[in-house]
């Protein structure tokens, strides 16, 4: 027989079923929970997690190109660069224009060092020519105007033409040049109505006229215009940049314009692994140019040399530590926690100054006789000098995890084993070791990621040879100036990073990170 | 295996292997100690020279002097560095401190959601390499208007001491018995009260050393300065930085071994806040 009478619920002081209540019980102490963690959040939101997408972005950001030369870049949509040949005139009439208005922003130095770092050269291209842009031959169109009608060396006589409802359909070229030219002045904050129109302008209107369809009459006298325009001696601007630069005719100088055009770019990120775009498509930077490959295999190399002497230096410590009472041990703890609190800079001064030729070190081998005074030792501004420092800063980052995990370890386990007639060595390699390693690779991780990431020490005893990947990222950024390319470096340096980490907090467990 | 005492039976090899072990430990602990020590008697030397002269070996007073502290103390690039790190550090704590004390008891519930995945995010300023969050900090502060200002070095500082903050204050909420606060609501007191006079005094050594680890961090930071700020946050590190990688001079060691005093006084005060909250949390006896 089945029961039908429905199980009690359980009931609240309010009456509501219990369940309900504590569930809603829960939930308001979830949310309290992490109301108090919110501001934090947002803290480290906006200070940190913003910077650091700042950056990601920087790597592929490539704006620069098409907000500087926009004209260009859509005229050289229809070349290719197989063709070998340098594009039509119409490019070089929107390269004109275009680069007009960036040398009165001052900004194309700055494009040409952007596209300087995909192909040297550039940076010089633009500058010389930046510098002969409105200087070009296309004065003979502005005369022939003015002597035509001397009105057109009037501003006033331009902003009239501006202001007709058919300007734009009519004459497109003059109407976006004279765009730029109007935003230009106010920028400047010049009168639009007292400044001598540029001759790009002129020549605007000379292509404009002679490509004219149907015209309707802008200004008075306006077909005699036309058809004066329409006789004017033309003026090629493909001899004027030949002329300004002779690079301006090679297919490459075009080709690199059009394959970093887009917006975003993966060129810094190829650069950072030492490879390039090139017109075939990308392919290995050559051999001279090799150098982000050998630095990101020295930082990894010279971070597993520095964890491997940590390990080797922290094992015995911590072994012996284990070994001592607790009062004693927490005594000679101090040893290892005084570095650990010592400021980093003054480590390193320490460094520098025992390390040097005419240091303490140095001094102390001639003294005892170990080295000939004319042969003193060259421990500074190499890699010896940076593992040896390296080393000493990042000790007890090993020892204070290697020590907490063996302290769990009860002796008794090499009792045991001593007592079933294994020797000391295997005592300790079969049964004491085995249960030290989670304390090894606690310590490893740490210390690895802090070194593949580490800039001051090695910026100031290691010299050429002795420097990591992140000496490289800080010289990117505030000498050579290629954020790009700093940022694509950083970018891949970060992804190591955040590997390791997931594998520390994988097998460690972030919540046993600990502090002294 | 009992490492303290050597039994009397113990063979010629025990004996080798228990000294020699001791001799091992002992010049490794060497290593880790005697940079720090070795530039205190140097930072007295009479001369310009970064090694011990035959005066300072003799133990001739004439060998030792107090210039190279003299300079610091007067020299306006070593004060000006002391006064810009006094200004920035407390107030980057202070920020670090408060944020951090308060995300730490969130993270503490145990109904707290996402707990792993918000703590290794929170922690995540301490692993990311320093150059990294400086490059960042710096495009990022350029955009908005915080670059080379005292702000943006104070709140890059306080981001960089959160991690320090949450692990020591997490640490010390492990033991935390909830049943005090809920003692404290039952006899009335509202959550404010209960915070101050129940949860705090009880969590506080954890937030003391959580905020000298954040001060020390700001105090001895420098890749992260050198981005974000301008010369007129120009901090002792900085400023140690430059004496380092230009004219190296000994005022450096005058100002090496005023920092190794402070970091003792540091690690002091922490190894005593570590064991008293040990102690009333009553995680060791005595």
């Amino acid at each position: 027989m089945q029961n039908e009478s429905t199980p009690e619920i359980p009931l609240a002081a309010d009456g509501r079923p219990l369940e309900q209540s504590l569930q809603r019980a829960l939930r308001a102490q979830k949310i309290r929970a992490f109301l108090l963690v919110v501001p934090l959040l947002v803290f480290v939101l906006i200070t940190f997690l913003a910077p650091i997408a700042d950056m990601l972005y920087r790597a592929v950001d490539n704006r620069i190109v098409s907000e500087t030369l926009p004209r260009t870049v859509e005229a050289l949509s229809d070349w290719e660069e197989s063709e070998n040949e340098p594009p039509e005139e119409d490019v070089f009439i929107a390269l004109y224009y275009d680069l007009f208005f960036a040398a009165e922003n001052k900004i194309h130095t700055r494009l040409g060092s952007r596209l300087n770092y995909q192909e040297t050269g550039m940076s010089s291209l633009f500058r010389r020519t930046g510098r002969r842009v409105d200087r070009f031959d296309t004065d003979e169109l502005t005369d022939a105007f003015i002597d035509f009608d001397p009105r057109w060396e009037d501003p006033t006589h331009w902003i009239t033409l501006s202001e007709h409802p058919e300007f734009a359909n009519q004459l497109p070229e003059t109407a976006g040049v004279w765009d730029d030219w109007t935003q230009l002045l106010i920028a400047e904050e010049d009168e639009l109505s007292e400044e001598e129109p540029e001759d790009l302008i002129y020549f605007a209107l000379y292509r404009d006229l002679n490509n004219i369809g149907q015209p309707v009459a802008l200004m008075d006298n306006w077909s005699e215009t036309v058809s004066a325009a329409q006789s004017f001696e033309p003026v090629s601007l493909r001899e004027q940049f030949a002329d300004a630069d002779e690079d301006w005719l090679l297919p490459s100088v075009w080709g690199t314009i059009k394959r970093f055009s887009p917006t975003i770019t993966d060129g810094y990120l190829l650069n950072a692994v030492d490879m390039q775009k090139t017109a075939d498509g990308i392919e290995a930077q050559p051999e001279s140019r090799q150098i982000y490959g050998l630095l990101f295999g020295r930082t990894l190399f010279m971070s597993l040399v520095i964890t491997i002497s940590s390990i080797l230096l922290a094992y015995p410590i911590s072994y012996f530590l284990t070994s001592l009472p607790m009062r004693k041990a927490n005594l000679l703890l101090i040893l290892v926690l005084l570095p650990f609190w010592t400021s980093l800079l003054v480590r390193t001064s320490a460094w520098k100054v025992l390390l040097q030729q005419q240091g303490v070190i140095n001094d102390l081998l001639v003294w005892v006789g170990l080295v000939d005074d004319a042969n003193r030792l060259v421990m500074m501004n190499n890699q010896t000098g940076t593992i040896i420092a390296m080393t000493h800063i990042l000790l007890p980052f090993m020892i204070l995890p290697m020590y907490s995990v063996m302290r769990t370890i009860p002796p008794s386990y090499v009792r045991a084993a001593k007592s079933l007639g294994a020797t000391n060595w295997t005592a300790f390699w079969r049964v004491y070791f085995p249960q030290s390693v989670p304390g090894i690779g606690a310590g490893s991780i740490l210390v690895f990621i802090m070194a593949i990431g580490y800039y001051i020490t090695p910026a100031i005893v290691g010299g050429t040879e002795g420097i990591f990947i992140s000496n490289r990222i800080a010289y990117h950024i505030s000498s050579s100036l290629n954020w790009g390319l700093a940022s694509a470096l950083g970018g891949i340096l970060l992804l190591a990073v955040v590997i390791l980490y997931w594998l520390y907090d994988k097998f460690v467990g972030i919540d046993n990170l600990k502090l002294g | 295996m009992d490492m303290n005492t050597l039994p009397s039976y113990a063979s010629t090899g025990e004996k080798v292997w228990f000294y020699g072990f001791r001799v091992l430990c002992g010049l490794i602990f060497f290593f880790l100690v005697a940079p720090i020590i070795v530039i205190i008697p140097l930072s007295f030397n009479a001369q310009n020279f970064f090694t011990f002269t035959k005066e300072m070996l003799a133990f001739d007073p004439a060998g030792y002097s107090l210039k190279h502290y003299q300079d610091f103390f007067t020299n306006s690039d070593w004060t000006g560095a002391i006064l810009n790190s006094i200004r920035i550090a407390p107030v980057a704590t202070l920020i670090s401190v408060s944020l951090g004390t308060l995300a730490a008891i969130g993270l503490s519930n145990p109904h707290m959601p996402f707990k792993r995945l918000i703590t290794a995010f929170l922690i995540s300023p301490m692993i990311v390499p320093l150059v990294i969050s400086a490059a960042g900090m710096y495009f990022f502060f350029s955009r908005i208007g915080l670059q080379g200002t005292y702000w943006g070095v104070v709140l890059a500082h306080a981001v960089l001491g959160i991690p320090f903050v949450i692990i020591t204050v997490t640490a010390t909420m492990v033991g935390f018995d909830r049943s005090l606060t809920r003692a404290a609501a039952s006899l009335g007191a509202n959550p404010i009260t209960t915070f101050w006079k129940i949860q705090m005094p009880l969590i506080l050594p954890g937030v003391i050393s959580g905020g000298l680890f954040a001060f020390i961090t700001s105090f001895d930071e420098v890749v992260v300065v050198l981005f974000v700020g301008s010369s007129a946050q120009k901090t002792l590190p900085w400023q140690m930085f430059i004496g380092l990688r230009e004219q190296i001079s000994p005022t450096i060691l005058a100002v090496a071994t005023v920092l190794v005093a402070l970091s003792i006084l540091l690690l002091t005060t922490v190894e005593l806040l570590r064991r008293r909250s040990e102690r009333i949390r009553g995680l060791t006896p005595g």
